[in-house]
């Protein structure tokens, strides 16, 4: 693998919640009203080559959207490092972050949300790159128009509220803003979770083929199998905060590692194969804030053994292109 | 986006979603919804009249209250339709120094709007500045401002607005800063309420990460949508410091009578009511009651075509 573009070193991301003055009073009368700290992200290290759409996978509640913030600037990472072409992402100013690149863009899930309801699209779309003089003044509303007519629209509609389009489309407008900051790497968080499974095709065609042809880098983040499979070069599956398996995306289907990447490929419900009963993962996800000890999923791991409730597993490498974080590949769980 | 495609025809069938909406047809819509109210519909005309009434008062009234000049003490408690030394006929009678009620009562007027409307203006501009940093900062900041602002929701503005008058002494510009302080708070609360709810939504986080300038999300996203209840408060605040403005004024501590506003008309006819001169006080009270019920109506109607759930 050439050099990464994007380069995420041991991150972890904690978010406190404060017990405000009322609850601390209360607190020291009745006890507790102790900060409250949920680790949505441990120890997580990724490195993504330019060019490379690498999916990340995982229930919900398990840090991967977490992630995709932390890379898209709008979380700072409480600690590691999170580099675009060796320089960091974002700086932390006071407990906030301040976001030092515009060439991570992010896309969000709810077109219907990710909108400035009172903003014309030609005007969302124009304002980044107005603002950071990354087209010339003269040029932008030609650019807007060219956008919109990369991503399936006319050139006409920039001049249209939010509210005139549908979920597809408004889809399609949030990729031309976010295409419009002409940025390296593309963060897509369940982009199109909420939208229709016809429009759903449509959105990750017209996302594929700009990917190839602007040779842009994305982290693609989602819940759903298929599609990973489908748009994805390689595929990071999270559990509870830590990076459990990554995997080129072939290898993956073909032959999870993990027990967990398993029992997730086990739970989908396919259609085709004549397999009728699905097997859904025993037991709740535990909560991010209290961690079990050991591995994380040890409690609902049906092949876990003494060491799973007592080691943290260690990410290693099982093959030249994989790697897992598990104790069956890492000398038996004994 | 001028050198876009003028074909709309064409992209309007296209486009399968409601018809082309512009801002010229939602101002048309808003119009028509707001007349299906005839109580409203007349209360906005009275406004226009008293408005156009107040600031043309110089043009239309026989006589300049302030240039005490011209105020002759034969003309002193005339009543109503009595001809004074003027030549003119006395619509609304004299007062005690024998201005002429009608002259005082639009120049009074005037003065009730200016004050009203400035005064609202400000407190709108403070209290959405308040708002809009405790809700898009958060944490210690939140904390601190909003806590000031139920402080103050939780007195009665009226006192408030006495103890500073008293503090900073007799004038307009004192009146006006008064009322912003005992006002800011309800515009600040509602923007609060407004702008924490916008501020979760992801077009903020999509700004954010965009990279664009705290100030720049906070006036150009976050403002625009919480701007439609604060319309209606501000209509609603301006009746109110219209009528607060009075209040101080007629309890004495507002404008002197040689700048007379309503309150301090009304307050200078009192004591006169029990020696069957009514008009001194009457008149003035009228015109402040309707103008804080024409405004109020306003804002109510307001409020009902900006609800969403009446939107058909």
């Amino acid at each position: 693998m050439s050099k990464p573009l994007l380069t995420i070193d041991q991150v972890s991301k904690r978010f406190t919640r404060k017990p405000g003055l009322a609850e601390r009073l209360a607190g020291r009368l009745t006890g507790g009203g102790e900060p409250v700290v949920v680790h949505a992200l441990t120890d997580v290290t990724l490195e993504v080559a330019r060019g490379e759409v690498l999916g990340v996978v995982g229930e919900s509640g398990c840090g991967k959207s977490t992630l995709g913030r932390v890379v898209a600037g709008i979380h700072a990472p409480s600690d590691g490092t999170v580099m675009l072409d060796g320089k960091p992402i974002t700086r932390d100013q006071r407990g906030t972050a301040e976001k030092l690149t515009t060439q991570v863009q992010m896309i969000h899930q709810d077109p219907f949300a990710s909108l400035n309801p009172r903003m014309k699209v030609g005007e969302t779309i124009a304002e980044g790159p107005r603002y950071h003089k990354i087209i010339p003044a003269d040029a932008v509303s030609e650019r807007v128009g060219s956008l919109l007519e990369q991503v399936g629209l006319e050139a006409a509609y920039a001049d249209r509220l939010p509210h005139q389009f549908s979920g597809g489309q408004r889809q399609r407008i949030a990729i031309a803003r976010a295409l419009a900051m002409e940025p390296e790497l593309l963060v897509l968080d369940e982009a199109v979770a909420s939208l229709d499974v016809s429009i759903q095709a449509q959105v990750l065609n017209l996302f594929m083929d700009l990917q190839r042809n602007l040779g842009l880098t994305a982290l693609f983040i989602s819940h759903d199998l298929s599609v990973v499979r489908h748009v994805c070069d390689r595929v990071a599956i999270m559990y509870l905060g830590r990076l459990v398996e990554l995997a080129p995306a072939k290898d993956l289907y073909e032959r999870p590692l993990h027990p967990y990447t398993s029992a997730l490929f086990a739970s989908v419900p396919t259609v085709g194969t004549g397999k009728r009963v699905f097997e859904a993962i025993q037991g709740e996800i535990p909560s991010p804030i209290n961690p079990p000890p050991g591995c994380a999923f040890h409690p609902r791991c049906p092949q876990a053994g003494p060491r799973c409730r007592r080691e943290v597993p260690r990410l290693a490498q099982a093959d030249e292109l994989r790697t897992v974080a598990c104790h069956l590949n890492d000398g038996g769980v004994a | 986006m001028n050198n876009t495609s003028p074909d709309n025809s064409n992209v309007a069938d296209s486009l399968p979603v409601i018809a082309r909406e512009t801002t010229a047809t939602r101002l048309r819509n808003f119009w028509s919804d707001y007349c299906e109210s005839r109580v409203a519909l007349i209360a906005l005309f009275i406004i226009v009249v008293l408005t156009i009434g107040a600031f043309g008062a110089p043009w239309l009234v026989p006589q300049d209250p302030y240039d005490l000049s011209l105020l002759e003490w034969s003309d002193a408690f005339l009543p109503p339709g009595e001809v004074g030394s003027g030549g003119y006929t006395l619509l609304l009678g004299t007062d005690n120094a024998g201005r002429d009620m009608l002259s005082a009562i639009l120049y009074g007027l005037r003065t009730s709007f200016v004050i009203g409307l400035s005064a609202g203006v400000l407190a709108l501009t403070v209290g959405i500045i308040v708002g809009l940093s405790a809700a898009y900062f958060g944490g210690r900041l939140e904390a601190l401002l909003m806590r000031i602002v139920d402080l103050q929701l939780s007195m009665p503005a009226i006192l408030l607005a006495l103890v500073l008058v008293a503090m900073l002494g007799q004038g307009v510009p004192q009146i006006i800063l008064a009322l912003v302080v005992a006002q800011y708070a309800y515009f600040a609360r509602t923007t609060h309420g407004a702008a924490s709810v916008e501020r979760r939504k992801d077009y903020i986080e999509a700004a954010r990460s965009t990279p664009l300038p705290t100030r720049r999300i906070m006036f150009r996203h976050l403002l625009p949508n919480v701007l439609p209840p604060l319309i209606v408060v501000a209509t609603v605040q301006v009746a109110s410091a219209i009528s607060l403005e009075a209040t101080l004024s007629f309890l004495g501590v507002g404008l002197p009578l040689t700048e007379p506003s309503l309150g301090s008309l009304i307050s200078n006819g009192f004591k006169y009511i029990h020696a069957g001169r009514y008009w001194l006080s009457i008149y003035p009270g009228i015109f402040l009651m309707i103008t804080v019920v024409a405004i109020n109506l306003v804002g109510d109607q307001v409020r009902t075509v900006l609800d969403p759930r009446n939107s058909r």
